[in-house]
């Protein structure tokens, strides 16, 4: 369960700051090993920046505190996980899939929109819209703290990258941590990640697979990849169709609400239910639509991001078994021209090792992805299709009365 | 305001008063030392048209202040019968009976304000010019008069331009603060017309409105969009509104019960009139919302058909055999909601939709209505201004002593008698069917809504309880997933 309690200040259209507390991760549960429970019951957004407040409450004696607050930026979770992706410890294990950039365009245009369209609009009508604006705001906002936390509570609950040291200092560090961020780094740490990303997918193809498991999970990796980006494509132009169902309710709303106030026949009553119906309507469209981008857009975009993070895996563990297949043809050339074979025995002795630790940890890290990934889906499917229930009924009461009070007059 | 407002009789006329005026014509008017002052002031407000049309008044409001009360029941110039001190109790008032360019949805009772009453014996007292020039700073600038919204009404050669009158004002004898009036052209033409003619304002300075264009209002009749027809209306908007400030501003005119009638009065016609128009206004706002309701509603159709058949793939890609068949389930649903959302935007349109252009259009053919019953009036006003002037050419005829002549023209003016009273009858009688055809329209309506409202939003229900059917039978399956 959800309780949300933001505090709104709006100055204006190109600044909005919210504060908001309290949302728990409603994705996956992943708070629930005690020793470290880590949430973001805060956060501020002030133009385009959000700073979050990351709480951390620990049993661990590596930490200096036992309960503790910093505030972060989304730069700071991103050089979080680049650092972990660029460790060498690390590449057996899926890396929790960063989080995405606060996006707040979509709603900030429509209020552009809104500004301009001010003067067609009743004063009524118009505050509507701004409501449901702020609400879109409010929805964004909400989503991007989640997706932080969710990213934190990965990490978290991972019994090996919980013991991270950046991780550490991410969480405990009470200065501003742009100073370690290497921005120079992050950049080309960013352009590398991309042209390596169309590589990767060659590269998986082309390795010949030694294991069977990995051999199907490549096959399964990659085509669910493509259809899931692909379902949350259409999952989100779904749920926009959605919010614009809601705001034409709006609009109608008013109108009717205009013409019933100039009307002096027997109409009036007529229009003022039908009016009063789409005002009431036109929050349950809303809310539908939130519900499905949390509970289906949401869970598809963040799983696709994570089938990533499987992929990203599967690419370096492929490009160990590159090197490792390199250093055998190394030794080889080495016994030939029988020059340095201790240097290229040892060479490829430590790609095996490296390959077989990837290989196994892998291994590990994939079927309990899969474990993941199949209980977020039953646990978002079965929300959804309550609150489906839930607002049809409700819609359902709505319409019932509407009718009622027309056909008594 | 002056110490008029008090009501003691003003004293001998010495020129400390404010007043004077008052105290000179008291002195000429009555014969008693009585004072006529006591209640309300309307003698003062009579003889001052009367006797001094020169003498700027004072301060209309002074004056209108005591008489707010009984201002709508004005038959004459402010004179007011009911009154036992009133001089010109018996004045004469006589019908004007000006040409048709009168404002055209009034009642014909509208011409029934005085214009004329005899003069009163009563001698002009001049004040000094002083006093005259100190009235004068005293101005008035009570009243704020706009023309704005030129709107054409009407098609074809039968078209004309209803300019909005807007008045705002603080003196007491309007009938609010704010209010405004729908005219046309020839509305303000016959303001001017009856105001030039009225005995009272002789020697008055009548402001003139702008003149009239056959070429220009064809071309508007015919098609408005053109730059040059904008330009030409925009000219006489403007022109109407200077026109009409200038009206204002004079302080004899202001208190004419005829431009007070132009500004604010209205009459069932007008009102209802200007209501159809203004829900025409707003059914067409809200079809063209509801238009892109249909619109968001069929795009909802076509992306889930697509976010289903995507959500198919991906189950089948799914290699958990619990969640793929779940997938499979979800993308049956989400299919059956295409199919709902499909229905729904047929609803909205052929229900919803539909209903709002079929009155859109209905509430046009009812502004027919109205415009027939303003040529009936057109017709009746016309014929009353021909039989004048056949009674005029009758009289000429009589003055130049033509009794061959004579006798056609009295033949004339008996045609012309037995029309108006015809064009009269007509004018009433279609007046009466339409108030009568309004009633009925109203009451069909308001049944039509209801009942076609009731429609739509059952079908909606349906879709609901339909929707809730597929969730409830998703959710097991979803509970499935292990």
């Amino acid at each position: 369960m959800s309780i949300i309690k933001p505090s709104f200040k709006n100055t204006g259209f190109n600044k909005l700051c919210l504060s908001y507390c309290r949302l728990r991760s409603v994705s996956v549960d992943l708070n629930h090993d005690a020793s470290l429970l880590i949430d973001i019951p805060d956060a501020l957004c002030e133009r385009d920046k959000v700073k979050f407040t990351v709480h951390t409450k620990t049993t661990l004696s590596s930490f200096q505190k036992p309960d503790f607050s910093v505030p972060r930026q989304h730069e700071d979770f991103i050089w979080l996980h680049d650092t972990l992706v660029e460790t060498e410890d690390y590449a057996g294990l899926i890396i929790p899939p960063a989080p995405p950039k606060p996006d707040f365009d979509s709603p900030r245009d429509k209020m552009h929109k809104l500004g301009e369209g001010e003067a067609t609009m009743t004063k009524e009508e118009y505050t509507k819209m701004k409501q449901e604006l702020e609400a879109e705001y409010l929805a964004v906002f909400k989503k991007t703290v989640q997706v932080h936390e969710i990213f934190l509570q990965r990490l978290s609950s991972h019994p090996v990258l919980s013991k991270d040291r950046n991780f550490q200092i991410f969480l405990e560090y009470d200065q501003d941590l742009s100073v370690r961020r290497k921005n120079a780094k992050e950049m080309f740490g960013g352009f590398f990640k991309n042209m390596v990303k169309s590589a990767d997918e060659v590269l998986i193809s082309g390795v010949k697979e030694v294991d069977d498991f990995f051999e199907q999970e490549k096959t399964f990796l990659l085509d669910y990849y493509s259809k899931i980006k692909d379902s949350t494509a259409k999952a989100e132009k779904m749920t926009r169709a959605h919010k614009n169902i809601a705001d034409d309710y709006i609009h109608i709303s008013a109108t009717l609400n205009s013409l019933a106030a100039d009307d002096m026949t027997a109409n009036k009553k007529n229009l003022e239910k039908l009016s009063d119906l789409f005002e009431k309507f036109r929050k349950v469209e809303g809310r539908v639509a939130s519900d499905q981008d949390l509970k289906l857009t949401e869970l598809l975009r963040y799983y696709m991001r994570d089938i990533q993070a499987a992929k990203d895996l599967l690419y370096r563990r492929a490009r160990a078994l590159a090197d490792y297949e390199n250093s055998n043809k190394a030794l080889d050339k080495a016994r030939l021209k029988s020059k340095d074979i201790p240097q290229a025995e040892e060479h490829q002795r430590q790609c095996l090792q490296k390959f077989d630790k990837l290989s196994e940890s892998g291994k590990k890290e994939l079927t309990s992805f899969k474990g993941r990934r199949v209980v977020a889906f039953r646990k978002n499917f079965i929300e959804m299709a309550e609150l489906e229930i839930k607002h049809a009924k409700n819609s359902v009461a709505l319409l019932q009365g509407c009718i009622e009070l027309l056909k008594s007059n | 305001m002056a110490a008029s407002s008090d009501r003691n009789p003003p004293p001998f006329p010495t020129a400390e008063e404010s007043e004077p005026g008052l105290c000179d014509m008291a002195d000429a008017d009555s014969d008693e030392g009585e004072d006529i002052f006591v209640s309300n002031s309307n003698p003062v407000s009579v003889s001052r048209g009367v006797s001094q049309p020169d003498r700027v008044s004072e301060e209309p409001s002074d004056l209108f202040s005591e008489e707010a009360a009984s201002s709508t029941a004005a038959k004459a110039n402010g004179v007011h019968s009911d009154d036992d001190n009133d001089l010109f109790a018996d004045t004469n008032v006589e019908l004007s009976t000006d040409k048709s360019s009168s404002s055209a949805r009034k009642e014909p009772s509208g011409p029934r304000h005085a214009s004329t009453f005899t003069p009163s014996p009563a001698a002009m007292q001049p004040t000094s010019l002083e006093q005259l020039e100190e009235e004068e700073a005293k101005d008035s600038f009570d009243v704020d008069v706009a023309v704005t919204n030129p709107e054409k009404i009407g098609d074809g050669m039968n078209a004309y331009v209803a300019y909005k009158v807007s008045t705002r004002t603080s003196l007491p004898m309007f009938r609010s603060k704010v209010f405004s009036v729908r005219r046309r052209f020839s509305d303000f033409l016959g303001l001017y017309e009856k105001l030039s003619v009225k005995q009272s304002l002789h020697g008055c300075i009548i402001p003139l409105p702008p003149e009239k264009s056959v070429v220009g209002m064809t071309k508007v009749k015919v098609g408005m969009d053109d730059p040059s027809s904008v330009e030409f209306v925009e000219r006489r908007r403007a022109a109407l509104e200077r026109y009409l400030q200038r009206v204002v501003s004079h302080p004899s005119l202001l208190q004419d019960p005829d431009v007070r009638e132009f500004l604010e009065r209205e009459d069932w016609f007008e009102d209802k009139f200007q209501e159809v128009e203004n829900e025409e206004q707003q059914l067409r706002k809200l079809h063209v919302v509801v238009d892109s309701l249909v619109i968001h509603r069929k795009e909802l159709c076509g992306n889930t058909a697509v976010f289903a058949k995507s959500l198919a793939m991906l189950g089948n890609s799914e290699d958990n055999t619990a969640l793929s068949r779940a997938l499979s389930q979800l993308a049956e649903v989400e299919d059956k909601m295409e199919q709902l959302h499909q229905e729904q935007a047929a609803s909205d349109f052929f229900i919803f939709a539909e209903l709002l252009g079929d009155y859109i259009r209905l509430l046009g053919a009812v502004r027919g209505c109205f415009d027939q019953r303003m040529r009936a009036w057109q017709r009746w006003q016309e014929a009353q201004s021909t039989l004048q002037k056949k009674r005029e050419a009758e009289a000429k005829l009589l003055w130049a002593n033509k009794p061959d002549k004579l006798q056609q023209a009295k033949e004339e003016i008996t045609e012309w008698e037995a029309r108006v009273t015809q064009y009269e009858r007509d004018f009433d009688r279609i007046g009466m069917t339409v108030r009568k055809e309004v009633l009925r329209f109203e009451k069909e309506k308001a049944k039509d809504f209801k009942s076609q409202i009731i429609k739509y939003l059952e079908a909606m229900l349906q879709s609901q309880q339909r929707l809730i059917k597929f969730w409830e039978a998703f959710l097991p399956e979803a509970k499935a997933i292990a």
